[in-house]
């Protein structure tokens, strides 16, 4: 056994439910925490987020018609997949960053039931986000909480497995679709977390992760006309006025977060209100 | 040219029944001492020997809840016992077809709907509570909402696997333990959920099932190692219950019957609402609290509706519960047909006309014809009482206002329907009406997300939805 050569994972983009490329064919290297090579992922270009708006504005619209249950269940199955493939993750977050196993383990194991815990959200959301409005006639009025449409998230640069899925669950689980920038220095767990989501019955472009630069993208991503928010928890204070004055184009709802709360899902969520006589 | 539908009748190869069962106690399915049968209501076949639990049964599940709850699920966290709550979900979501077929053997329901709205839903309620586990903190009972315990539940033989999911995902979600009793007439679905439990290894104790009557439960309402109540049943028997209770700490909900109105205005579309009728009455052969049993026409479409309500009638299928084409199957326990029975006759006696189609009833088990009864009046026994059969009385109204007096005319106050395609006539409605649940221009809609439950004697408190959570939690500002 010791002779045999493994077969290395060719890591690329995930957009509208496949595996292409960069189509700017860049790459850049990603080394171990011990300095050794380990693999040459995507330099995405903003062509590829083009490419990933396009998907994400595609797949908005059958995902947000689909019912909460429904959102409910593939995110739970994600969690499912996840869990099924915990040692390739651990492996993977270690072999990157150097951490122990044992602290690698728990980052994954916190992903999976992170994933799970936003997954009973979707069903849940609009009880306590919305309302009914007691207006001072004869009228019914509420209001219900929608998603926005295209999201963009800049994922932390650590922990990186964790802080993505605190970039996507939150986003999609109201019914957005994402286009998530992963980890710079570590996005091996973000490329290997795409084929968990590709198995888990999530429509294609629901979620799109390109891997690559935070100085290049994250502007592309906040002058794009058609992403309607961003998530921008993944980058410092000084690139976020940038993006926040380059977002002000088209009014984009732009946001960062720390840790995980059910504020993450309603920040990008619409409130829509509506009045109807009642009467004979 | 006429079409006659073939045979379709669903496979019984799925399900095992073993000839006699026992209770699930402890985690464990431990031997009854006395038995009686269950049987299939479309045959009178013998199904199993189902174990009544006496006074030592119930005592040694209230000691193994009691026990499950102090050592485990009220220390576990939210998280931890949420995953157990989806695990069942999904078990349920596999074996859902294996649990259509059992229903339908033992309820008698057709298994169109056993498999199409009783599992899925009953699935669907397990997955909507486990998301709760972890998020109690927000149901707005504040900061830190306490489970109340054990809790003993009773539920009803119509919706069997249903009502247990109804009954045991809030209660295991909020973090208590139960003893649960299903209806006489049908526990096979929910020892088949015992075995889901194992498979989920659920910690033992934490669902604990005894078979039984009425004495079975009887003696879950008074033993004292019981915190809550949750019943669902007749309102007789839910008076009872409330009197059994009123001088201890138990807390108590009650789901009980209904009478309920479904109104149709003269601006109705009327093939919709020809739909819905038949829907709100027949749907499980209206063994339903909630069914649309009192169906108030509007004077002026009163005659066109009833022409087209009699010409949909002709073509309901009666018949085998398990063959896919069949829309009404087999009254649930012969003392059911008796009542319904009874109250047909009491139905002619007091002066009403009954109509049913022409239908063959098989010459085996137990069998009513869909009726409607017209030129019924407010004073009718068949216009107050709860017949729970596929019998509807038809009464009509002139204007609105007399239309909504008559429907709140009832001490029941559980559901309603309103048939209209004017939206504001419709909300103008469900503001007048004094029921639970409102439906408008469609009927009997079920969901995890949404509460049900009555007013005024139709029962205390909801299930289902944030407020169905306040049934198994202690907030702020309770005792």
């Amino acid at each position: 056994m010791s002779n045999r050569i493994d077969v290395k994972k060719t890591y690329k983009l995930y957009i509208n439910g496949a595996f292409p490329r960069t189509e700017s064919g860049r790459t850049y290297e990603v080394k171990s925490a011990k300095g050794v090579f380990i693999a040459n992922p995507c330099l995405a270009s903003r062509k590829d987020l083009r490419d990933a708006v396009v998907a994400a504005r595609a797949a908005h619209i059958g995902w947000n018609k689909a019912t909460a249950y429904n959102r409910g269940q593939i995110l739970y199955r994600i969690a499912e997949m996840l869990e099924g493939r915990k040692a390739q993750f651990v492996e993977e977050i270690v072999v990157s960053t150097g951490t122990t196993k044992v602290k690698a383990e728990k980052e994954v194991i916190e992903s999976v039931d992170r994933l799970v815990w936003y997954a009973g959200w979707t069903d849940k959301i609009a009880s306590l986000a919305g309302s009914t409005n007691p207006v001072a006639g004869p009228y019914y009025n509420f209001t219900i909480p929608e998603s926005m449409g295209v999201v963009a998230a800049i994922a932390p640069e650590s922990p990186s497995l964790l802080g993505l899925i605190d970039a996507i669950a939150p986003i999609i689980a109201s019914g957005n679709t994402v286009i998530v920038l992963a980890s710079t220095k570590f996005p091996l767990s973000a490329m290997t977390f795409a084929e968990v989501l590709a198995t888990s019955d999530l429509p294609a472009g629901v979620v799109n992760i390109l891997t690559g630069k935070k100085e290049e993208i994250a502007p592309w991503m906040a002058s794009h006309m058609d992403i309607d928010a961003m998530d921008i928890s993944g980058v410092s204070v000084k690139i976020s006025h940038e993006l926040k004055v380059a977002g002000a184009e088209n009014l984009k709802r732009i946001h960062s977060f720390k840790g995980s709360d059910p504020a993450r899902i309603t920040t990008f969520m619409e409130a829509k209100t509506v009045w109807h006589p009642i009467g004979l | 040219m006429s079409f006659e539908y073939a045979p379709a009748p669903e496979s019984r190869a799925l399900v095992t029944i073993k000839p006699k069962y026992g209770h699930f106690i402890g985690g464990k399915f431990v031997a009854g001492s006395k038995h009686f049968p269950t049987i299939n209501p479309a045959t009178e076949e013998v199904l199993s020997q189902i174990a009544l639990a006496g006074k030592a049964d119930v005592d040694a599940a209230v000691i193994a809840a009691r026990k499950a709850y102090t050592t485990i699920w009220s220390k576990m966290s939210g998280k931890e016992r949420g995953k157990y709550l989806f695990r069942i979900a999904r078990i349920m979501q596999e074996r859902a077809r294996e649990f259509a077929v059992l229903e339908t053997l033992d309820n008698g329901k057709p298994i169109r709907e056993s498999r199409d709205t009783d599992i899925p839903l009953a699935a669907a309620h397990f997955f909507y509570h486990a998301g709760w586990a972890d998020k109690l903190e927000y149901a707005g009972l504040g900061t830190s909402p306490k489970p109340l315990g054990v809790a003993g539940q009773i539920i009803p033989w119509n919706f069997p696997l249903l009502m247990l999911s109804w009954k045991v995902a809030p209660a295991l979600a909020a973090g208590n333990t139960v003893v649960l009793k299903p209806a006489e007439s049908t526990s096979l679905t929910a020892l088949l959920f015992a075995e889901v439990c194992q498979q989920a290894e659920l910690p033992a104790g934490v669902v604990n099932i005894v078979t039984g009557d009425g004495s079975t439960g009887a003696l879950i309402v008074n033993h004292p190692g019981i915190d809550k109540i949750a019943f669902t049943g007749s309102t007789e028997v839910g008076k009872i219950i409330a009197r059994a209770v009123a001088p201890t700490k138990k807390s108590v909900t009650l789901e009980l019957g209904g009478k309920a109105a479904n109104i149709v205005f003269d601006d109705a579309p009327i093939d919709e609402t020809v739909e819905g009728i038949v829907n709100g009455i027949f749907f499980n052969q209206g063994h339903v609290c909630c069914a649309g049993s009192r169906l108030l026409l509007q004077e002026n479409v009163a005659e066109e509706v009833l022409h087209k309500l009699k010409k949909r009638m002709e073509k309901i299928r009666v018949g085998d519960p398990m063959d896919k084409n069949t829309d009404v199957g087999a009254i649930n326990s012969k003392e059911q047909l008796a009542k319904i029975v009874e109250l047909a006759a009491v139905g002619d006696l007091e002066g009403a006309q009954r109509w049913s189609p022409k239908c063959e009833l098989p010459k085996k088990g137990f069998w009513f014809a869909p009726t409607i009864f017209t030129g019924v009046t407010q004073a009718h026994r068949i216009a107050r009482e709860e017949i729970f059969g596929p019998v509807l009385s038809v009464l009509t109204f002139r204007t609105p206002q007399e239309g909504i007096e008559k429907a709140n005319n009832t001490p029941f106050g559980l559901s309603a329907g309103i048939w209209s395609e004017k939206g504001s006539r419709t909300l103008w409605a469900s503001q007048q009406l004094r029921a639970g649940v409102i439906w408008a221009n469609t009927f009997n809609k079920f969901d995890p997300t949404s509460p049900f439950g009555g007013y005024k004697e139709s029962g205390w408190g909801r299930e289902g939805g944030r407020h169905g959570l306040a049934a198994y939690l202690k907030g702020v500002g309770h005792e």
